[in-house]
């Protein structure tokens, strides 16, 4: 951890080193997927590019619950809210076949304003309450998409939506390998690169509002909801801008999800999701961008390790398979979760400041008798 | 004599059957530093709850520099320009001192999300202007050596200062401060004393809650006492030192 942070203060203060670093990373992550296609194969390939679309979720639900301090237990519900709006506007379900450039920015406004919906009346409520609330907000949100197929057949209820467009621009779609300087780039690999970019500007977006007027006002919401409000600050707007800004990040993922997969359902988008991005915020060091960053690519992965190698590893100890490695693996993943909170209860990568100065109870936010 | 700056008149608020606040009526002038005293449960913290819009009041209203306050909204009334400090300090634990004062200047800056992702000229001027408000507001109540350290992590004297910047950070005309000297000792509260009086030099008008009566007697230029919810004396420190009815007060107050 030391000789991390101390790194960090280096390129902080040397230009050179820092432009090198940035170099070296960016080639990194260029031969990352070619490495990973030919080593491990493409149905690894498809799991970092899933990593990618839970960082930007990650990042997104760290807006609210690591700056904000408000535990939304619905995120989810952006998210199938982006993906379902990219289903219905390039599908054969309603004929319609939108360009992406159109579709994406709309469904961050979409669940922006969705967002907002939900912030607007759970505005009083805080810690376990408002977990509920969200909660039931995800889920009203998923029943919807799930029944909304009768009397009008809008989201064609439980089957889904099939079909939908692959990811275009312009007259190049990524569902197919694309040839670059004469070099066969897979369909895979052109996806990885969209959603890092993707996924970088998120990251960007997401520096730059921590170190803003707005990004402070979050946190100093989240440290004491009435000294903030004491020092001017519009303590229902500035909640309302985090649900919203947090929204539309999901919304930007579930457009992409969509276009990726080809095809949404219900399913996707229930409660596990919801606690599963919330995992990646909370484990990787809630408020702090790396740490959320290492949240939501360790939970993606990990799983699909223990599935990948937990039937291997029972054969090769006891020569044949005892537990069915898809059961063994919530229990692996279950286990890993309690002991990373137990020893590092303020996540894998939490920020110096939190780093210094865990504790567990959350600040106080009602003026206590005579205070 | 100077403008009136404060106006409350006839301030109620009770909860369920406690009477906290009942008739209170004060006048608070430009440039004064004006005492609020009384005994424990007095109502005093609650008067400031009412005035800074965090309890909306039960009956009468504020006039603040002649306009009428708006009840229950808080950051309007910071940004009408009265800002305060908390009887048990409420800073942002885990923000640097720096930053705490930062956010003391939410009020008079502007930045959205657009301005914050795109850095125009505008915000980060407007950003590094805070920065440097929040520097010399450090200086001023002299804790800038602290200003990387967590709030939470400053001595209580020092979190006490870091309060007071926080608040100047808003650009009050009014700056409240409950119990400013609770729990310092000598030094401290003679440091203190200064500092309320440089503020005041500066041209805010200071209204101070404190249990210390050798400061407030020291520092106010006019002082009211509450007992019970209720107004019972408003004068300068020398009369209501005689006061029978303060005299009263404090020792019923002791004596049960
Ligand atoms: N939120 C509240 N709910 C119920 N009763 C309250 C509340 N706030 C204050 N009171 C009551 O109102 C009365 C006045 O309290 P207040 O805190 O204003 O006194 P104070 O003068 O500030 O006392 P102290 O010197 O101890 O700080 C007390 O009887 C108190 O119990
Ligand atoms: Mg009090």
């Amino acid at each position: 951890m030391m000789a991390r942070q101390s790194l960090f203060e280096r390129l902080r203060h040397d230009k050179r080193a820092a432009i090198a670093a940035t170099v070296l990373m960016g080639l990194a992550l260029a031969v990352f997927p070619f490495v990973i296609g030919s080593s491990l194969g493409n149905s690894w390939l498809r799991i970092i590019d899933f990593a990618m679309l839970y960082i930007m979720l990650a990042l997104g639900l760290n807006i609210v619950v690591g700056f904000a301090g408000l535990l939304d237990m619905g995120y989810i519900a952006f998210y199938a809210v982006g993906a379902y709006l990219y289903a219905l506007l390039a599908s054969p379900h309603f004929g319609l076949h939108l360009p992406v450039w159109l579709i994406i920015p709309a469904g961050a406004a979409l669940a922006g304003l969705f967002g907002a919906l939900l912030g607007a009346p759970t505005l009083r409520l805080r810690g376990d309450y408002l977990a509920i609330v969200t909660l039931g907000f995800g889920e009203i949100v998923r029943i919807f998409m799930n029944n909304l197929n009768a009397p009008i057949n809008i989201t064609n209820g439980p089957q889904g939506i099939s079909g939908i467009d692959p990811i275009h621009l312009g007259g190049i779609t990524l569902a197919k390998p694309l040839t670059f300087l004469g070099y066969a780039i897979p369909s895979l690999h052109a996806y990885y690169y969209l959603f890092l970019a993707l996924a970088l500007l998120i990251v960007f977006v997401t520096i730059r509002l921590e170190n803003s007027r707005i990004g402070r006002a979050w946190v100093a919401i989240r440290e004491d909801e009435i000294a903030a409000k004491a020092c001017g600050i519009n303590t229902r707007n500035i909640k309302l801008l985090a649900f919203t800004m947090g929204a539309s990040f999901g919304g930007v993922a579930g457009g992409l999800f969509a276009g990726f997969q080809g095809f949404v359902s219900p399913e996707s988008f229930n409660l596990m999701e919801s606690v599963m991005v919330l995992c990646m915020v909370v484990l990787g060091g809630m408020g702090n961008i790396p740490g959320v960053i290492l949240g939501g690519i360790l939970l993606t992965i990990l799983p699909e390790v223990f599935r990948h190698g937990a039937g291997p590893l029972q054969i090769a100890v006891f020569g044949k398979i005892l537990l069915d490695p898809e059961a063994l693996r919530m229990l692996l993943f279950g286990l890993a979760l309690v002991v990373v909170m137990l020893y590092r209860p303020a996540g894998l990568w939490p920020s110096t400041t939190r780093r210094r100065e865990f504790r567990g109870e959350s600040a106080t936010d009602v003026l206590k008798e005579g205070e | 004599m100077n403008a009136v700056l404060l106006e409350a008149r006839a301030i109620a608020k009770h909860f369920g059957g406690v009477k906290a606040l009942t008739d209170v009526s004060l006048t608070i002038r430009q440039g004064e530093i004006y005492g609020l005293i009384g005994p424990n449960g007095a109502g005093k913290t609650t008067f400031f709850n009412v005035l800074t819009g965090l309890y909306h009041p039960d009956g009468g209203d504020l006039l603040f520099a002649g306009e009428k306050l708006e009840a229950s909204a808080p950051h309007k009334v910071a940004k009408r320009g009265i800002a305060r400090t908390f009887q048990n300090i409420r800073l942002f634990g885990n923000m640097t001192a720096m930053e705490n004062v930062m956010v003391g200047r939410h009020a008079r800056t502007h930045a959205g999300v657009l301005g914050a992702v795109m850095h125009d000229r505008r915000t980060t001027a407007e950003e590094a202007a805070i920065r440097r408000r929040a520097e010399e507001l450090l200086h001023y109540v002299n804790i800038a050596d602290r200003a990387d350290d967590l709030a939470r992590h400053l001595s209580y004297g020092d979190q006490r200062r870091l309060e007071i910047a926080r608040a100047l950070a808003t650009d009050p005309k009014l700056l409240a401060l409950d119990e400013p000297a609770a729990g310092m000792n000598g030094t401290e509260t003679a440091g203190l004393r200064e500092l309320i009086e440089g503020i005041r030099r500066d041209g805010i008008t200071v209204l101070l809650i404190e249990h210390d009566v050798k400061l407030v007697m020291g520092l106010c230029d006019r002082v009211a006492v509450l007992d019970y919810g209720q107004k019972i004396c408003e004068d300068v420190p020398a009369v209501v030192q005689k006061d029978p009815k303060v005299i009263e007060a404090y020792l019923g107050g002791s004596v049960a």
